[in-house]
C-alpha cells in the first residue's frame, strides 16, 4: 500500500487510522515531514550533515588504508618499528609503509619507545605538526605506561600529553603486535561517521 | 710499567695527598685528596703516558659504610695507549663543600663528563669553561643521581607543567577545537 493510495484511503474513509499508524509508509511520511520542516527552517546544515556522513564512508575507507606514520622512533621500540618496515614483515601489506620525513604529510604518529621529560616538548610539537585528521599509536609498555622505567626522567605514559587511540602492549612489540595495531586503528577509522572528526580528543 | 708500581711512585711524590692504594682483581685504585688533583693527573700524563681519560663519574657513598673518605667522590679512569695500563683515581669531595678542580685543562673531553657528574651529583668543577647541566632537561631541579632524591622526583619538571598549560591553551584553536570545548 503506497502512500497515494493511504491519503486516498484516508479521505474515502477506506483505510482506518490505527492501522495506517502502526504501517512503514507512515513512518516513512513522518520523516518526510520532519525533513522538508527542518528545511525550511534553514536546514541546510542537516543535509550537509547526512552528505557528510555518506561521504564518510568511502573517505575513510580510504584513509584507513594509507595511515602514513611519521619518521620517528624513541627508544628499543623503534628498531621492532624499523624492522616492521623491512622486507620480512612488510608493512606495506597494511598501507603504512609511507614514513614521512615530515609531521605535514603524515596521518599517525607511533610513539615506538619510552618518552624521557627532555623528549616530551619535542614530541608535543611534531603531534602539533601532524596535519588533521591524525591519529597517535602508543607502542610499547614505555610509551603506554612507562613501562620499567618508574622514575623521574620518564614520562608514564604519553596519553599523560597526547590522545592516543591504540595501545600496542610488548617490550617490545613484535611487528606482528605492531600490524595488529595498525589494523585496530584502520577499523577505528572506518567506524568513524564524520570526516574529521574523533569521539574523543585531548 | 705496571699499574700498581705507578702507584707506589705517585704516592712517594704526594705522600700527603693519597691516603690508600686498593688492588681488585688486577686493577688498582688511589684513594686522593681533591686539592692536587689537576697536578697529579698531569704528572700521570706527562711522566707516565697516562694519555687517555677513560672516564670521569661521581659517586655518592652516603649509605656505604666506609671507616675514611667523604661523602663523595670523583672517579678518574686513566688509561695509556702505548703502556696498556690502566688506573683508577678516587678523589674525596666532602658534602659541605663538593667542589674539585677541572682537568679540562688537560684532557677536553672531561668537558662534558664533568657537566654529568655536576648534573646528576652537584659537584661543582671550579674552571670549568661551561658548567651546566647536560643531560636533564633545562631549569631542572635537584641533583638525581643524590641518594636523597626521590625516584619518581620530588617535584613534578617545570617544563612539563608549562607543555600541559600550554597545550591546553592551544586546543582551543585546533582542527577539533569546537568539540573539546563542548566536552
Ligand atoms: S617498551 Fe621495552 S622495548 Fe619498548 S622502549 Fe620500552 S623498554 Fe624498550
Amino acid at each position: 500500500m503506497g502512500l497515494k493510495d493511504i491519503n486516498i484511503g484516508l479521505s474515502t474513509g477506506l483505510v482506518d487510522l490505527p492501522e495506517w499508524e502502526k504501517s512503514a509508509a507512515f513512518k516513512d511520511y513522518q520523516e518526510l515531514e520532519a525533513a522538508t520542516a527542518q528545511e525550511k527552517s534553514g536546514g541546510l546544515g542537516v543535509w550537509l550533515a547526512r552528505l557528510e556522513e555518506l561521504v564518510a564512508i568511502p573517505v575513510n575507507w580510504g584513509r584507513s588504508n594509507s595511515v602514513w606514520p611519521v619518521t620517528f622512533g624513541l627508544a628499543c621500540c623503534a628498531i621492532e618499528q624499523i624492522g616492521s618496515g623491512m622486507a620480512r614483515f612488510d608493512i606495506s601489506r597494511f598501507g603504512s609503509e609511507v614514513f614521512r620525513a615530515s609531521p605535514r604529510q603524515a596521518d599517525v604518529l607511533i610513539v615506538s619507545g619510552r618518552v624521557s621529560m627532555k623528549m616530551a616538548p619535542v614530541i608535543k610539537r611534531v603531534y602539533d605538526q601532524l596535519s588533521c585528521p591524525k591519529w597517535v599509536i602508543a607502542m610499547g609498555d614505555c610509551a603506554s605506561c612507562g613501562g620499567p622505567f618508574n622514575n623521574y626522567a620518564i614520562l608514564q605514559g604519553v596519553d599523560k600529553m597526547l590522545p592516543v587511540d591504540v595501545y600496542v602492549p610488548g617490550c617490545p612489540p613484535r611487528p606482528e603486535a605492531l600490524f595488529y595495531g595498525i589494523m585496530a586503528l584502520q577499523q577505528k577509522i572506518r567506524a568513524t561517521e564524520k570526516l574529521g572528526v574523533r569521539e574523543k580528543d585531548s | 710499567m705496571e699499574p700498581i708500581g705507578i702507584a707506589k711512585e705517585l704516592q712517594k711524590k704526594f705522600p700527603d695527598s693519597i691516603s690508600e692504594i686498593t688492588t681488585h682483581r688486577g686493577q688498582v685504585a688511589l684513594m686522593v685528596e681533591r686539592t692536587p688533583i689537576v697536578e697529579m693527573c698531569r704528572v700521570l700524563k706527562t711522566d707516565y703516558q697516562m694519555n687517555h681519560l677513560n672516564c670521569l663519574c661521581g659517586v655518592d657513598n652516603l649509605s656505604r659504610k666506609m671507616a675514611h673518605g667523604e661523602r663523595f667522590e670523583v672517579v678518574y679512569q686513566l688509561y695509556s695507549i702505548q703502556n696498556r695500563v690502566t688506573l683508577r683515581l678516587k678523589a674525596q669531595v666532602p658534602e659541605s663543600d663538593p667542589s674539585i678542580d677541572s682537568i679540562t685543562c688537560l684532557w677536553s673531553g672531561a668537558n662534558w663528563l664533568e657537566r654529568e657528574t655536576y648534573d646528576f651529583f652537584g659537584i661543582v668543577f671550579n674552571g670549568h669553561p661551561n658548567l651546566q647541566r647536560i643531560l636533564t632537561a633545562e631549569g631542572w631541579e635537584g641533583y638525581p643521581l643524590r641518594k636523597e632524591y626521590a625516584l619518581r622526583g620530588d617535584t613534578e619538571w617545570k617544563g612539563f607543567i608549562e607543555l600541559k598549560e600550554k597545550a591546553r591553551q592551544l586546543s582551543k584553536f585546533d582542527f577539533y577545537g569546537a568539540q573539546v570545548e563542548q566536552e
